[in-house]
């Protein structure tokens, strides 16, 4: 595809891959779970369901804290701060770039591993879908407790509601990015980047100043 | 590889100890206590009654029984008159409405007992209750026996107002029976505690047969496996009636009417002095045990523990659903008539009319407090629907309603077309004037009107009723618990009660619609995306 030179450069650590399948696992199993207690197939049976929603959400959020506190320390969070710049070009690539096998106009680094398009989806993705889900899953778990909360004003079709749009927003949001990793440089360049850690990018390439956060 | 392998053992184990933390296991208090008090059937009172000179004097009546037994129970005649075993009336009700079997509260069965009391009071603990006149202040008419005697020979007499039959016994044409006159001193030397055959005398054969009324007490549970009854039967608890129904001074806990069996859930870790008749009493509120028994748990602020451990009623012998009096009084060749159908049950009486039976019976849920509202023959109905002749009362907003299993029997049932109220016809009667001898509804419900004291404008017709109990006899073992899919569905057990959201039956149209539309939008997007870049990648190579 392209006729640069490739070098491969270590992009992802142990850790981000673990945290990245682990909760690619608990994600697609929540919203098996999720689906089956809502009602729209059966695959566990109603109880078994419920039992592994309710797991699997505590484990998500477990792991999530974990996350949280990797992206702070490691300083990595500054990877998700947002750009408006080659934002345009970015979206411009994918809408007509890509089918004349144009260049990708922000390639990954080390220091930049999001592109500015990444950058805004995983935000909103990890600053806002995810904790809403996890806020509003906790709060339909704890149903029983609110009057203790003092959260009796919440109504469980309306916390249930929420919960349910957020896990649509994030079937969308799965389907589009499984597809995104196709488009590397080869069909399986990304996911078995997300495996090894080794991502293969241009060797003259260079992250533009703009893109690096200093950590 | 070594470190991923320690985060995945280290994220587990954090997932196993916040999971742990969370199923912390709750006891159920009282529950050994019940156990304890069940264990072992030797004598554990400290008199013998055979042994009494009292009981030994030559009997010739029951009220010569009860005058024995009162010699040395001073009390007991008192105490038991004022309880609903014996005046058969709500004593929590307002006394001119006349709330109870006793007064004009009307069934959709034999409906009232006025004017057919000889038949009726055969389940009375009394002598002699054959019309109004019967005398509620003597202690004599007290029949202890029946409540207490414990060789199983003792028989009240179907049509004989309360009394056995006379010496030496006598044969009921209702159903081709003898009833042998009692051995009086054999029978009152064997006074006890009361027995399920005790109780059941009377309480699974109400409504005149077995099974007719409750659906969930019935002679099946005299002798009770385990899966049929999980605190009665014999290969488990062996539970009396009394385990539960706590009994002081002669006052048995249980629903009366308007009165709930128990006000408060407390455990008898809370109150051990308590009556036992509610589940929690031995189970507590919190009752299951494991990480998904807390979801359990959080259903019993809103769902009482029969509404899942009695998955149907009538599991062994069949109950009476539907009863159409307005269909009796056909003959065969002039003559009245029974047609049996499956189980040996009748499906038709000239005398009762058409009537359906059913087994192992899916219950129908309502808000319940613990109350039923019942109406008599004096409240003024609309037979333009069916009419709720007893009701269980509650709701979502009250915090002691819960959503409870009823047995709901229906049938049509004689009204005054003209004052529009239930009317109390005479059944039973060697007169022309019972229904059950000249089979003419206006002449048996004037007669059963005039009889109450009650108005009658001379116009019968026949409206649908509905009359609930409450199920709560007959736990399945826990394995054979409603499964949660059996509500938690669309067209599933609850599927009536629609003032609250239930996860996997309620949903969102717009949240739904509007979901799956991004989704299928996202999976057609990227569908295209990827066509497009086959197409043209193919193209760029030439």
């Amino acid at each position: 595809m392209s006729e640069h030179k490739m070098k491969k450069i270590y992009l992802y650590s142990k850790f981000e891959r673990f945290w990245h399948w682990t909760q690619a696992i608990l994600i697609i199993m929540l919203m098996l779970t999720g689906l089956e207690v809502h009602g729209v197939f059966t695959m566990f049976g109603f109880e078994k369901a419920v039992d592994l929603h309710n797991t699997l959400g505590i484990s998500w959020l477990i792991l999530f804290v974990f996350i949280i506190f990797w992206l702070l320390t490691t300083g990595e969070w500054k990877q998700y701060i947002p750009t408006t710049k080659k934002l345009l070009e970015v979206a411009k690539y994918y809408a007509s770039g890509i089918f004349k096998g144009e260049e990708h106009p922000v390639q990954k680094s080390k220091d930049a591993k999001h592109n500015p398009l990444q950058r805004l989806v995983y935000l909103k993705l990890s600053a806002i879908l995810l904790p809403l889900q996890m806020v509003t899953g906790l709060l339909y778990w704890t149903y029983n407790d609110w009057p203790k909360y003092g959260l009796d004003f919440l109504s469980l079709s309306v916390v249930a509601n929420i919960h349910m749009a957020c896990a649509y927003a994030l079937l969308a949001f799965l389907v589009v990015h499984i597809y995104m990793t196709t488009t590397g440089h080869t069909i399986t360049a990304h996911i078995a980047a997300m495996f090894s850690g080794w991502e293969e990018v241009p060797e003259d390439y260079k992250a533009e100043e703009w893109e690096v956060h200093e950590k | 590889m070594k470190l991923m392998r320690n985060s995945v053992l280290l994220l587990s184990a954090v997932v196993f100890l916040g999971a742990s933390a969370f199923a912390a296991g709750d006891t159920a208090p009282g529950r050994e206590m019940a156990r304890q008090a069940t264990k072992g059937n030797e004598l554990w009172i400290t008199a013998d009654h055979s042994k009494f000179d009292a009981l030994k004097q030559p009997f010739k009546s029951g009220p010569e029984v009860t005058k024995a037994c009162l010699t040395c129970h001073t009390e007991a005649g008192h105490q038991f008159h004022k309880t609903i075993h014996w005046t058969w009336l709500d004593p929590k009700a307002d006394k001119d409405l006349k709330v109870g079997k006793g007064g004009l509260v009307v069934n959709n069965f034999c409906i009232n007992i006025q004017s057919n009391e000889p038949r009726c009071t055969s389940c009375h603990a009394g002598y002699g209750w054959k019309d109004k006149d019967f005398d509620f202040n003597s202690q004599e008419k007290i029949d202890c026996l029946v409540c207490h005697e414990q060789t199983g020979t003792y028989k009240k007499f179907p049509s004989g107002a309360g009394n056995p039959a006379p010496p030496p016994g006598k044969k009921f044409k209702g159903n081709g029976k003898f009833y042998a006159a009692p051995e009086w001193n054999r029978v009152a030397q064997s006074v006890g505690r009361p027995t399920r055959k005790n109780c059941g005398t009377c309480h699974f054969y109400g409504g005149g047969g077995d099974g007719v009324k409750h659906g969930d007490l019935d002679s099946s549970l005299l002798k009770p496996g385990k899966a049929l009854d999980v605190h009665m039967g014999m290969d488990g608890q062996n539970f009396d009636c009394t385990r539960c129904h706590t009994t002081v001074k002669h006052d048995i806990a249980g629903r009366i009417y308007s009165t709930p069996a128990a006000t408060e859930r407390k455990s008898l870790l809370e109150d051990d002095l308590g009556s036992k008749i509610m589940c929690e009493s031995c189970h507590s509120d919190r009752p299951h045990k494991s990480e998904l028994g807390m979801k359990l748990n959080d259903h019993t602020d809103k769902l009482a523990c029969q509404s899942c451990h009695i998955p149907t009623f009538a599991r062994e012998l069949p109950t009476k659903m539907w009863w159409d009096w307005s269909s009796a009084g056909q003959k065969k060749d002039g003559r009245p008539y029974v047609e049996k159908g499956e189980w040996g049950k009748p499906v038709y009486m000239t005398k009762k009319g058409d009537m359906r039976w059913e087994k192992n019976v899916v219950p129908e849920y309502y808000w319940f407090n613990g109350t039923i509202d019942s109406i008599t023959a004096q409240t003024t109905i609309d037979p333009t629907k069916p009419v709720q002749v007893s009701e269980a009362v509650g709701s979502i907003n009250d915090k002691n309603s819960r959503i409870m299993p009823f047995k709901v029997h229906r049938g049509m049932t004689p009204y005054d077309k003209v004052n529009k109220n239930i009317v109390i016809p005479h059944l039973f009667g060697k007169d022309k004037d019972a229904y059950w001898k000249g089979y003419n509804w206006e002449n048996a419900v004037a007669y059963g009107m005039k009889y109450a004291g009650l108005p009658f404008s001379g116009e019968v017709g026949f409206v649908e009723t509905e009359y609930v109990y409450p199920t709560t006899h007959m736990v399945a073992p826990k394995e054979n618990a409603v499964a949660c899919e059996e509500c938690h569905s669309k067209q599933g057990r609850l599927d009536k009660l629609t003032c609250f959201y239930m996860p996997g039956r309620d949903a969102s149209s717009i949240v739904d619609a509007g979901g799956w539309f991004i989704v299928l939008a996202s999976a057609v997007g990227v569908i295209l995306h990827a066509l497009g870049r086959m197409f043209m990648s193919g193209r760029k190579e030439d």
